[in-house]
């Protein structure tokens, strides 16, 4: 039992990282990223090469990986998303929209990375060790991919709730109209935003990376355990992103060693239906749409 | 009930003359021609069934591969002790019953929440079968022995597409069409008047979804050797969506317009770069939102309502000169 939810809290850091990625992205810059699991699979493959390449430890490969992914997600925000959030006409529009947009995102990065690496799962060994936790064993590698989330996490915290800069990024999350009379480039924040919630997944990528088999499309996966996580902790909100994650790891962990590996899915749906019904505005459900 | 005016007459016979044609096909030809055109027929289908539902709401939705596996399932399952008919309608219900699920779960919500929720239920479906075939059978793939050659899979699914135009007509029709345009409108003013809109949309995405579900029961003989990935088969509900958006959600025909190039080129494509697939799905998928937001029919009427007004100027300037 205490396996069961170890396991699923040391899966959670990294799927946290993601979530908080989409949130930043769907909850501030207002875009659904469809293609978000393709960022988290490009981050998998560079961890993969630079360490097999170069052996850099994934841990100290983030800091070439998060810096890479906020540049690229920038770009692609600004040259294809903004063109959209200007057309809008309202709210649905642009949800539309950018659905689509981002579902020609996820094929063409996939369809990229699939020519680039071809469909076989890749691995790599990295700390591959007994770590004892309450006395059973676990990967060592797990342990320090969910300490870098943590600390990643909280970075992100301070960066939110600490400084000017996070704070227009909330004020944005929260009222974009508003958020511009108060002197706030709404449009800069949302470019940020969605560049930042690029360079989190990246990272959570790197780090599933060093104890997961991954391959180029998987993605559409994580993209849907994110989309949940996201939604069971409300659009825009850090900590209930956090504590869904946390859910959704212990979930997804019991149903595989108690029922079937093959039923992760299912879990992940089960706990979505249970919040569609009782609680579709999140766990600390701020508003009502 | 409005009276049927004397311009759908028309359009009815060009439609009847056209089906006819094409259900002269096996005739003349029975081997490429013949293949490449069940899945246009196919593919028209679907793609109408899901205009019928995603068109007036804008919902994507994601299910058709859920719905088209369901379908394939019902008759994989029991070919061997029921009718083939009998299967067809069972699958049709399954599909509903799904769809009612689906709805009754997420179409209360905002539209976000649905296009989620349906983006994994293929795969969520096809994670349960494969566990259930496992622990309750012994098998993983299922065979399906039928008389049909490709030609009766042909006209069935022919007379599917006829089906779900005539439903897709008799729906604008009906009070339910009615309130579908309204809700599609505004979803605000539809409640206002006194819409029941969650009722209205779950309704009509339980006739799309039974459609796709019979489409995937006819499809069912023609693969003979079913497994679950196979039928569950995401890429259907995203070619589905490209195929529908690139023709135009507008009119019930506007999907056709979409349809018959995109599974020809597809077929080209896929028989000389099979890996390129992706690539060109992303790049269909972003020509939509960019070049053709409202499809390739929308565009055109843009043009021809453009090309009237001048003309109209054209001819007032006549006038006061």
């Amino acid at each position: 039992m205490t396996h069961i939810v170890v396991t699923g809290i040391l899966l959670s850091g990294t799927y946290a990282l993601i979530a908080l990625g989409l949130t930043l992205q769907y909850g501030v810059a207002r875009i659904m990223n469809l293609a978000n699991g393709e960022t988290l699979v490009a981050g998998c493959f560079v961890a993969f090469w630079l360490y097999t390449a170069f052996a850099i430890n994934p841990i100290a490969g983030l800091l070439v990986i998060a810096p890479a992914a906020f540049a690229f997600n920038w770009a692609i925000y600004v040259v294809a998303l903004r063109p959209l959030v200007r057309r809008a006409r309202n709210r649905g529009q642009l949800e539309v929209d950018s659905i689509l947009a981002t579902f020609g995102l996820l094929f063409l990065l996939q369809g990229l990375m699939l020519l680039g690496f071809g469909g076989e799962y890749f691995s790599y060994a990295f700390l591959a060790e007994r770590f004892v936790i309450f006395g059973s064993g676990y990967g060592l590698n797990r342990v320090v991919a969910f300490a870098a989330a943590v600390v990643i996490a909280a970075g992100l915290y301070l960066f939110l709730y600490r400084t000017r800069q996070g704070t227009a990024v909330r004020a944005v999350a929260a009222d974009p109209n508003s958020a511009s009379l108060v002197a706030i480039d709404v449009s800069r924040t949302a470019a940020l935003a969605f560049a930042l919630g690029g360079a989190l997944t990246a990272c959570g990528g790197a780090l599933l990376s060093t104890f997961y088999t991954f391959n180029a499309s998987m993605g559409v996966i994580f993209t849907m355990k994110a989309l949940i996580i996201v939604i069971m902790g409300g659009v825009g909100d850090v900590r209930g992103a956090v504590l869904a994650a946390l859910a959704l790891g212990i979930a997804e962990t019991a149903v595989a060693s108690l029922i079937d590996p093959g039923l992760t899915l299912a879990a992940t749906y089960g706990l979505f239906i249970l919040v569609l019904l009782f609680r579709p505005q999140g766990i600390f459900g701020r508003q009502t749409a | 009930m409005s009276a049927v005016s004397a311009g759908e007459i028309r359009v009815g016979l060009a439609g009847a003359v056209v089906v006819a044609l094409a259900a002269c096909l096996p005739l003349v030809d029975q081997g490429f021609y013949l293949s490449i055109s069940v899945n246009i027929v196919l593919y028209a289908a679907l793609c109408t069934a899901w205009t019928l539902f995603s068109g007036p709401t804008h919902y994507v939705s994601l299910a058709t591969a859920a719905f088209f596996g369901v379908g394939t399932y019902s008759v994989a399952l029991w070919i061997d002790q029921l009718p083939f008919p009998a299967l067809v309608a069972g699958g049709a219900l399954a599909g509903a019953a799904l769809a009612g699920v689906v709805g009754v779960a997420t179409l209360r919500l905002s539209g976000v929440y649905f296009v989620i929720f349906t983006l994994g239920l293929a795969e969520l479906v096809r994670q349960i079968v494969t566990w259930a075939q496992a622990k309750f059978t012994t098998r993983v793939g299922l065979y399906v022995f039928t008389d049909f050659t490709e030609k009766h899979i042909y006209w069935m699914l022919l007379a599917l597409a006829v089906a779900v135009f005539l439903a897709g007509w008799l729906i604008n029709r009906s009070r339910l069409g009615f309130a579908m345009r309204i809700i599609g409108n505004d979803e605000t003013v539809a409640r206002h008047v006194g819409i029941d809109t969650a009722r209205a949309k779950i309704l009509l995405f339980m006739v799309s979804g039974a459609f796709i579900a019979i489409a995937g029961a006819i499809s069912a003989p023609r693969y003979g050797y079913i497994q679950p990935p196979s039928a569950f088969n995401p890429m259907i509900s995203f070619l589905v969506v490209i195929m529908a958006l690139l023709g135009g959600t507008s009119r019930l025909w506007g999907p056709l317009v979409g349809v018959v190039p995109f599974v020809i080129a597809m077929d080209l494509i896929s028989a000389r770069f099979p890996n390129h697939m992706p690539i060109v799905m992303g790049l269909a998928f972003l020509a939509i939102v960019y070049l053709l937001p409202h499809g390739v029919t929308g565009r055109l009427e843009q043009v021809w309502t453009r090309l009237r007004n001048r003309r109209a100027l054209a001819v007032g300037a006549e006038r006061t000169a």
